[in-house]
């Protein structure tokens, strides 16, 4: 499968760049980028993966574990898989795409066990294959990518897409921050898979996660869908980062004072959580796990057991203090759009995969855990990066483009004010982060966050352009504004609750509104209405 | 948030460089520094990786904590990661005791 025919080519770069003529470029290295860049390679393509940390250690899968939704191909089994998520979703999800990801993720989940990745077994010898160690599995795809060819770039953010005069997508640039100088990689395709947005909140291994890719393909022209369910918020102890919200499954909540939190849980109660913590601290105890329980956590999950034995408490027996950390579009179900099959965008030459791309199509309006997430990586990373190399195949003149850089804000010199990174995140944090303006919406607040997001838009437009030492920084924290834009302007519209989207001023489900909402646009954030598939079809067939 | 690069038992090999998603360490002639504390996102995979058991990573993900590190190689803390998952050789059995599968649908 090695081949150095099919390897990127290093071309001649100005000192302080180094550059690369590739038929594929993608950008991420978690799930859905490695499964992109194997399955570009697969297909003939020379690909470079451009990682903004280290392939095999950034994103969010790579520090945790993650359930799969695997599920053997047996047809009752399946219906029962599709069926059991659909009101949890608010009917939102598409069957055919539900099974296409079953299909896949089942075909890929098998390789990984070729390729060795260390399944359990059970008590009956049957391996097992609905949950990956992130580390164990990041590890794997890393090497599973570089034997295929692929070039990889660690440390390498990219900052902006590159397009040709006809406004397709044909590359990317950004830097090498441990090597302090800028790389090019000219692509025929891009696919983005650099993962949803999780506002800086340490919700585990999320903080590489600030949007980066939906600015930049926002700035080519795409648009996005479903962003309005982006307020998931995650279970962790009040002073970690690690976040395992099944095993809070086994916990008792309570008060200060001891009492009961009525309602509280981590399945469909977590919002009485997050009334409980708007009042005052919230603790946890799991209390409801046997010893059993307690000793499968342990074998799956001993990162969940890092915060606590290394302060000497036991979870099990004592009670501590927990918080809700926002998981923003990394659990939520919108991002990019995704026009076909072949996880294609609305801008020829760009392509989307893994939490960067809507998982309308499979979840609806709701996730919760990464089962069905870890499907979407496996699935729409294959489709993507096949698709990308297809696409890249048949593009004629492979003579050298002109190409432009399509990057907007924090590269534009418009005045003498500073572009401030560090304080523009915190001000987009301050929206997203409260429980009454996120997780419980309403008109008005939301029409107000929106007006002050929009004014630090403004703001950060007629900022200079962000210096060398700030770029990257600066870029984050202006992809972070440019998804709250999103979600909120998509969540004023959407006027009804439904899914993980919950208007306190309409908290019901409307069925008129049983549609898919489309955002975009920079400056001016637009947003307008899709028929779900369904309803589609009925059109068509009257 | 990390703590420690503890200087008796690191080789210089860099690997904590390269693999830390938000490259919060530098590279020196000798070893490693904690060049930008504030960065670190908690995801302990720099400990992970680490294969002298050099590095520490303190569970509180806001606020940066003073360590004994002297206080803390006399407990099994350095390192326990890596064994509980099963990357030590003396661990590599525990790869595959995962038994997440019992534990859905709870």
């Amino acid at each position: 499968m090695t081949s150095k025919a099919h390897r990127a080519e290093r071309v001649f770069a100005p000192t302080g760049s180094v550059e690369f003529d590739a038929d594929v470029l993608v950008l991420g290295g978690g799930p859905a980028g490695t499964w992109a860049a194997v399955s570009a390679a697969e297909r003939g393509a020379r690909v470079v993966l451009a990682d903004k940390g280290f392939c095999g250690t950034s994103g969010a899968t790579a520090a945790a574990g993650t359930g799969v939704w695997y599920v053997d191909p047996d047809p009752a089994q399946r219906e029962a898989a599709m069926a059991n998520r659909e009101k949890l979703g608010g009917h939102l999800q598409d069957r055919r795409w539900m099974a296409r990801v079953l299909d896949r993720t089942y075909q890929q989940s098998n390789r990984l066990a070729d390729w060795g990745y260390p399944y359990p077994v059970d008590d009956r010898g049957r391996s097992q294959r609905n949950s990956l160690q992130g580390p164990e599995y990041m590890r794997l795809m890393r090497k599973r990518t570089k034997q295929a060819g692929v070039t990889i770039l660690d440390h390498s953010p990219a900052l902006e897409l590159l397009v040709d005069g006809d406004g397709a997508v044909a590359g990317a640039s950004g830097v090498r921050r441990q090597k302090h100088d800028r790389w090019i990689v000219r692509a025929k395709a891009v696919v983005i898979a650099t993962g949803g947005c999780a506002f800086l909140s340490k919700t585990l291994g999320s903080n590489v996660l600030t949007g980066d890719g939906y600015l930049m393909a926002a700035e080519a022209g795409a648009d996005f869908s479903s962003m309005e369910f982006s307020n998931p918020y995650a279970i962790s102890a009040a002073f970690g980062s690690v976040t395992k919200t099944l095993f809070f499954g086994w916990a008792t909540f309570s008060h200060e004072d001891g009492s009961v939190v009525p309602g509280a849980a981590s399945k469909g109660g977590r919002s009485a959580i997050a009334r409980a913590l708007l009042r005052g601290p919230v603790y946890a105890r799991l209390d409801k796990a046997d010893d059993d329980v307690q000793r499968h956590m342990r074998a799956s999950q001993p990162n969940f057991f890092l915060p606590f034995d290394r302060t000497g408490i036991d979870p099990f027996t004592d009670r501590f203090p927990i918080t809700l950390r926002l998981e923003g579009t990394v659990r939520g179900t919108g991002g990019l759009r995704i026009v076909d099959d072949s996880c294609a965008t609305s801008v020829a030459g760009l392509y989307a995969a893994g939490d960067a791309a809507t998982r309308e199509l499979i979840c609806g309006g709701f996730t919760g855990g990464g089962s069905h997430n870890a499907a979407w990586a496996i699935s729409s990373g294959t489709w993507a990066g096949q698709g990308a190399a297809t696409y890249a195949s048949q593009l004629a003149a492979p003579a050298r483009r002109q190409l432009s850089s399509a990057g907007t804000i924090a590269f534009r010199s418009r005045s003498q004010r500073a572009f401030e990174p560090a304080a523009l995140a915190k001000d987009v944090q301050a929206e997203v982060f409260p429980y009454e303006l996120n997780y419980f919406r309403e008109a008005t607040r939301l029409q107000g966050s929106l007006a002050r997001l929009d004014a630090a838009w403004r703001d950060a437009s007629d900022a200079d352009a962000a210096g060398k030492a700030d770029i990257l920084r600066a870029r984050e924290s202006a992809a972070m504004l440019a998804t709250a834009r999103w979600m909120y302007r998509s969540a004023l519209d959407r006027q009804e609750s439904r899914g993980m989207h919950r208007r306190d001023d309409f908290p019901d489900q409307d069925e008129r509104q049983r549609h898919y909402v489309t955002t975009g646009g920079l400056d001016e954030v637009w947003t307008d209405i899709r028929p779900h598939a369904e309803a589609s079809f009925a059109e068509a067939a009257e | 948030m990390i703590e420690v690069i503890d200087a008796e038992r690191c080789t210089s090999c860099d690997i904590c460089v390269n693999v830390c998603p938000t490259n919060v360490f530098d590279k020196t002639d000798g070893i490693p520094v904690i060049a930008r504390q504030s960065d670190c996102q908690t995801c302990f995979l720099c400990e992970l990786y680490c294969p002298e058991d050099a590095l520490y990573v303190s569970p509180f993900a806001d606020d940066a904590q003073a360590i004994d590190v002297i206080a803390l190689k006399q407990t099994n803390a350095m390192g326990s990661y890596r064994r509980a998952v099963g990357w030590t050789d003396d661990t590599r059995d525990r790869r595959a005791v995962d038994r997440s599968y019992l534990l859905f649908g709870h």
